[in-house]
């Protein structure tokens, strides 16, 4: 039996030296990666309840009138955020009208162009336009975007859409050189890269067949997107437009050189107005630890993360089922 | 029944056919229109910049206000420290995630960590510093160069992860499978064939983040604050490129401004080369694999 025991099997199932270190080997790479994994799931539930509990003195003290009072004043301790609420979502919407229309027709354009020689290029562009940072354009914003907006765009559209009679209240022109117009379209230019991407993305995987289908029937180019392509990739277009949402509410630099940080809620798209992320960024570092104010913006934080997350967790599961849908 | 009859009928194809026609010229107009702010905004920099550009620019420090002069020193070695250290902590962190999520992950935790990483992407950048800010500024009483690369972390670490596991998910099974059927224990395959199977692809995922990284003002405003000095002790407030850019930008001072255009040459030429290189990096990698 001396010999049996010197078989291959029994010398591999005997705990050698050897054969420990590598199981331990195992142990230690996978145990390292599942403790490394678990602590990126544990790092966003630390940012929440970090936010959380730096914003709940001013939930307590301001309750509900923290979202519906006009008043920022961290004199006398007093913070409401309705002026930078307002102001994030005209600039958001503002960019989302100007961005999805762009953005849909250059991921069409993307799928429709055949040539190699044309498409890698312009897929690259595109890239680029989201690869540079919003500092840049920002400053680009100021010096150059602004100033043309201001003596060009602004006037053209109070002489236009301004003579109609509802929307004339958007365009009363104001002297002032930010304002949430060119916010905006700064916001549009840059998350203009984003919805091309994901909406590209979900349009490549709308099936071959139903395009073909549809031409074989006779439709034109126009018809076979109309009728084949697009309703196909509607869950995903919307996904990608929160995605792109997303991104304009939590942007801050370019918006806040170019919104001109006005404190007022005006009607009208040539006023100054201000968002929540810059307030964020220009408040802070001043703020005073006595009173409410680190509170109050880390509140407004807390607001906008959780509305950033919420929107890239749909825009996700809607992309998801989309592509489903065409695989 | 009168559109069926045959001249309405060609007719309307002849509209059909034109509308077709005006709907793919609208196409190409969506492409141009995105096209003109990346040639305006990299050409007025580099117009506007690259004037600014010289020995002094990149070795003085923070001119006084209204003085002629100085450069941005602090700036570049600010960026490259915190930039630096926000890389070592989120390489590992990054790749480390990957590998489980492409290697060991099953069930429902690679499910949560792999929608967890997808989601933090989009956390707002000033978010991101308004956390650290509350963690780790107000734990050492003092902005920090290395707050700010905890910060950058934060936004660095998902982009890793995303990418790599991407990457290694090229990787074919049948190197895998030739590993283990050799004997080889599986950290062993892991580190040893997976691992460098897609390395580039790793640099690439590694190159994105960096460039991330360096563009940021928002986080590293909140953590760093920033310095007119050079400074190299982590612990310290320190300078950063995108800072000072976004404060020149709005500052009064024309020399102050035309500093801003000269920064932002640098940090745009940096940020491209590293995209388009890893674009070419990940394109070779894919037709090697793919």
């Amino acid at each position: 039996m001396s010999e049996v025991s010197q078989s291959p099997r029994t010398e591999h199932d005997a705990e050698t030296p050897v054969r420990r270190r590598l199981r331990i080997g195992d142990s230690v790479l996978s145990g390292t990666t599942v403790l490394i994994s678990v602590g990126l799931v544990a790092l966003l539930a630390a940012l929440l309840w970090v936010l959380e509990q730096g914003a709940a003195p001013a939930f307590m003290k301001y309750g509900l009138n923290f979202f519906t009072s006009r008043q920022w004043d961290p004199v006398n301790d007093r913070f409401g955020a309705l002026p930078y609420i307002y102001g994030t979502v005209v600039t958001s919407t503002l960019a989302i009208l100007s961005a999805l229309p762009i953005s849909v027709g250059l991921a069409l354009l993307l799928n429709e162009v055949r040539s190699r020689l044309l498409r890698n290029p312009l897929t690259v562009l595109v890239d680029l336009l989201a690869a540079i940072p919003s500092v840049v354009y920002g400053l680009w914003g100021l010096f150059v975007l602004a100033p043309f907006l201001n003596r060009y765009l602004a006037p053209a559209l109070g002489a236009t859409l301004g003579k109609l009679p509802i929307l004339s209240a958007l365009f009363v022109p104001t002297p002032a050189v930010g304002n949430m117009l060119n916010a905006g379209i700064i916001l549009a230019i840059m998350i203009i890269p984003i919805i091309t991407a994901v909406t590209r993305e979900v349009i490549a995987t709308v099936p071959h067949d139903l395009r073909e289908a549809a031409m074989a029937l006779g439709a034109t180019r126009y018809e076979a997107i109309r009728m084949a392509v697009l309703p196909h990739a509607r869950s995903g277009i919307v996904g990608a437009t929160m995605l792109g949402l997303g991104r304009a509410l939590g942007e801050t630099i370019a918006v806040s050189m170019l919104i001109g940080n006005g404190l007022g809620i005006s009607a009208s798209l040539l006023a100054p107005g201000y968002t929540i992320p810059a307030i964020i960024a220009n408040e802070f570092r001043e703020a005073t630890s006595t009173g409410m104010q680190h509170s109050a913006l880390l509140a407004l934080a807390l607001v906008l993360v959780a509305i950033a997350l919420f929107l890239a967790a749909a825009s996700r599961l809607l992309v998801r089922r989309s592509e489903r849908m065409g695989s | 029944m009168s559109e069926l009859r045959p001249p309405t009928r060609l007719k309307s194809v002849a509209l059909r056919k034109a509308k077709s026609a005006a709907f793919t010229g609208l196409l190409w107009l969506t492409g141009a229109i995105a096209m003109v702010p990346l040639v305006l905004i990299i050409g007025y920099v580099l117009i506007k910049g690259t004037p600014v550009m010289s020995g002094a620019f990149f070795t003085q420090t923070a001119p006084p206000p209204g003085m002629p002069g100085g450069g941005m020193a602090q700036a570049f070695m600010g960026t490259g420290l915190i930039v630096g250290i926000g890389t070592l902590f989120s390489v590992p962190l990054g790749v480390l995630t990957a590998v489980y999520l492409s290697e060991y992950g099953r069930g429902r935790l690679a499910t949560v960590v792999r929608f967890v990483a997808e989601i933090l992407l989009s956390t707002p950048s000033i978010v991101a510093g308004a956390f650290i800010w509350a963690v780790v500024v107000t734990t050492m009483h003092s902005f920090s160069a290395i707050a700010g690369s905890i910060a950058l972390t934060v936004l660095m670490w998902p982009i890793i992860t995303r990418a790599t596991e991407e990457t290694l998910r090229l990787v074919p099974n049948d190197l895998r499978e030739a590993a283990l059927a050799l004997g080889v224990p599986r950290w062993k395959m892991v580190l040893r064939i997976v691992i460098p199977t897609a390395g580039s692809g790793i640099l690439t995922a590694v190159m994105l983040a960096v460039a991330r990284g360096f563009g940021e003002t928002a986080p590293i405003l909140l953590t760093s604050l920033g310095n007119d000095f050079i400074n190299t002790n982590p612990l310290q407030p320190t300078d950063a490129v995108p800072l000072r850019i976004y404060n020149y930008a709005q500052s009064a001072f024309t020399q102050w401004q035309s500093l801003a255009w000269g920064g932002a040459v640098s940090l745009l030429a940096a940020v491209l080369v590293l995209s388009i290189g890893a674009r070419i990096l990940s394109d070779r990698q894919q037709r090697r694999l793919g």
